[in-house]
């Protein structure tokens, strides 16, 4: 690697240093030493040790017990993993909502009436606001005896509702949550990719007849095809993410009800429930994994991309 | 442009779409301004059950004032952002050095090692949390600042090198050769030539950073606890203990959390949104 274009030397010129010589080829992996070496460290070698530490029964402290696949048989058996891996996929399915809420605002927004920008700014503002204060908000919001929701469901004759005590709405409670930044960023997203949808197209197809879903659907949607791709793998990561806000809005609860791999994870080591380092770890690896059919997918996209150029 | 302009509909759409924006909008932020509103009321409006109406007179001095002066909410402040701003310098600087060597040079692992720093940007946290929270406890950097700030600056690396690399792969490569043609060194080429020209990418990657190890919540519960070194997002749930059931305090408490990033974010709302939607537009 460190032998591509060497600069002419003519002969009788003196001979230069190792690193003249080669400063192409070695110039590189002198930029990337430290990004590479702090890499590896804190992301790399974890991921490979957390593999290893899956197989062991560790308390984070003592001696550590080789027990082969037993935690993954253990999880085999846990109903407490399967709760969480249904929220899982109920998050996954259910955050995608976030794409077309967010296209559904830009469209709506991308107008340029006076003061259209600060009303961007402000639909996009709570992707800003920390998950744990999204969280605090939402669990006001839904508070049974004061929140607002309850207030206005009176207003209607309804309720109240207990939405974060009661284990059939918990999990769809914690995802509504979830879902206003994230369309909030799906929306910026979209905005920008309005900006660049070619008008020549649009008057064409305009002259052509189309208008309203068709003109949405057949010119514009296909031109929004990178922020789409974006606001796919955002909100992916995110679903899978889930973790700040179920800390702050049930702990888990009610009964464990509102658990996701991320959490039961977090549980299971660092909680109250005892450092199960290796039970931990292996749930990790199976969350890994899942993530891992989303990641091999992004890059495929990326390296066709690449390979484009 | 779509949808169509609405200059170019009649009178009475435009007004119908310019009232239903506020509408819209206040729809939009209901529960937070639920929460400003309760955090402006005076502590005796909830003692008598009173929730929703006005506040009987401002309490905001007072809610305010007991969050910054009777509580440790500005030890958490001055923590996040004692965390906050070493990260967002060591990554950019990483990553500017990894994105100029990934975008410039040709080498055979450039590419794989792009997709490490791209895949590793996606992993969940989990599968690092057990090994990391030991090597930092074996670091003795458990539950101090530095200890968050160096995992922060790596795992931000990967995001941070998949922006700068685009960013620089974008750049007119003609300047670079020119530069080479008049034999400048290769670091003199990096630090003269394509740095300037970097600035609005540092600019939009410091806001970034900003505001995702601002709002960071999860490693600071693995790495950190107690007031001396934990940021504001863990503080905050001991602040709410403190003040169990004082929804005036925890509310005010819950905005001082939140303001920074979103100051910055209007501040900087255009290096921001650049930022974000990088990629979105080809």
């Amino acid at each position: 690697m460190t032998t591509t274009a060497v600069p002419p030397t003519s002969p009788d010129q003196p001979r230069r240093s190792w690193y003249k010589r080669n400063e192409i080829g070695v110039t590189p992996w002198l930029f990337l030493i430290p990004a590479i070496l702090f890499f590896l460290v804190y992301v790399i070698f974890p991921i490979i040790q957390s593999f290893n530490i899956s197989a062991y029964q560790w308390d984070g402290l003592g001696e550590k017990e080789y027990v082969g696949l037993s935690n993954y048989q253990e999880l085999w058996d846990d109903p407490a993993f399967y709760t969480s891996l249904k929220n899982n996929l109920i998050w996954l399915v259910l955050y995608l909502l976030a794409i077309p809420a967010g296209l559904f605002i830009a469209l709506f927004l991308n107008q340029t009436v006076t003061g259209i920008r600060i009303y961007k700014s402000l639909f996009f503002f709570p992707f800003v606001i920390s998950q744990v204060v999204v969280g605090l908000v939402f669990t006001w919001f839904y508070d049974p005896t004061f929140g607002l929701l309850n207030s206005i469901l009176g207003v209607v004759g309804l309720g109240p509702v207990n939405v974060l005590g009661d284990p059939t709405y918990v999990t769809y409670g914690i995802i509504a949550a979830g879902l206003w930044p994230q369309t909030a960023y799906c929306m910026i997203l979209y905005l920008t990719g309005l900006n660049a949808v070619d008008p020549e197209q649009v008057e064409a197809a305009r002259l052509d007849g189309a208008k309203g879903w068709k003109m949405l659907w057949y010119v514009i949607v296909p031109q929004l095809k990178p922020a789409t791709f974006i606001a796919f793998v955002v909100t992916i990561v995110g679903a899978l993410r889930s973790f700040d806000l179920i800390s702050i809005m049930t702990n888990g609860g009610p009964f464990g009800e509102s658990r996701v791999l991320s959490f039961y994870m977090f549980e299971v080591a660092l909680s109250e429930y005892g450092f199960r380092m290796g039970y931990g770890a292996a749930i990790a690896v199976v969350l890994f994994l899942i993530m891992l059919c989303f990641i091999a997918y992004f890059l495929y996209s990326m390296y066709k991309e690449e390979r484009g150029h | 442009m779509f949808p169509k302009p609405i200059e170019k509909s009649s009178r009475s759409v435009q007004i119908g779409y310019q009232s239903m924006l506020p509408v819209a909008l206040i729809l939009w932020l209901l529960p937070l301004i639920a929460v400003a509103l309760f955090s402006v009321k005076p502590a005796a409006d909830f003692s008598t059950g009173d929730y929703w109406n006005l506040p009987s007179q401002f309490g905001g001095w007072e809610n305010y004032g007991k969050v910054f002066f009777e509580s440790d909410m500005p030890r958490y402040l001055l923590n996040s952002i004692l965390i906050t701003v070493p990260t967002a310098i060591g990554a950019v600087a990483l990553s500017c050095m990894a994105g100029f060597a990934l975008g410039i040079y040709k080498f055979k692992a450039n590419l794989w090692l792009f997709f490490m720093f791209v895949a590793g940007n996606f992993v969940p946290f989990q599968i690092l949390m057990v090994p990391v929270r030991d090597l930092t406890l074996d670091l003795g950097l458990y539950n101090t600042k530095t200890g968050l700030v160096l995992f922060h600056i790596a795992f931000q690396t990967g995001f941070c090198t998949l922006f700068m690399r685009n960013f620089i792969k974008g750049l007119p490569f003609a300047l670079i050769e020119a530069a080479r043609v008049e034999g400048v060194a290769e670091w003199r080429i990096f630090v003269y030539v394509v740095l300037p020209l970097m600035k609005p990418a540092i600019a939009a990657l410091m806001v970034l950073i900003f505001t995702f190890i601002w709002n960071d919540y999860f490693w600071a519960v693995v790495l950190t606890q107690g007031a001396e070194s934990q940021p504001v997002t863990a503080g905050i749930t001991s602040f709410n203990a403190q003040y169990r059931a004082a929804y005036h305090l925890m509310s005010a408490g819950a905005i001082v959390a939140a303001l920074p990033p979103v100051a910055m974010f209007f501040l900087m709302q255009k290096h921001f949104i650049a930022g974000l939607t990088l990629g979105a537009v080809k």
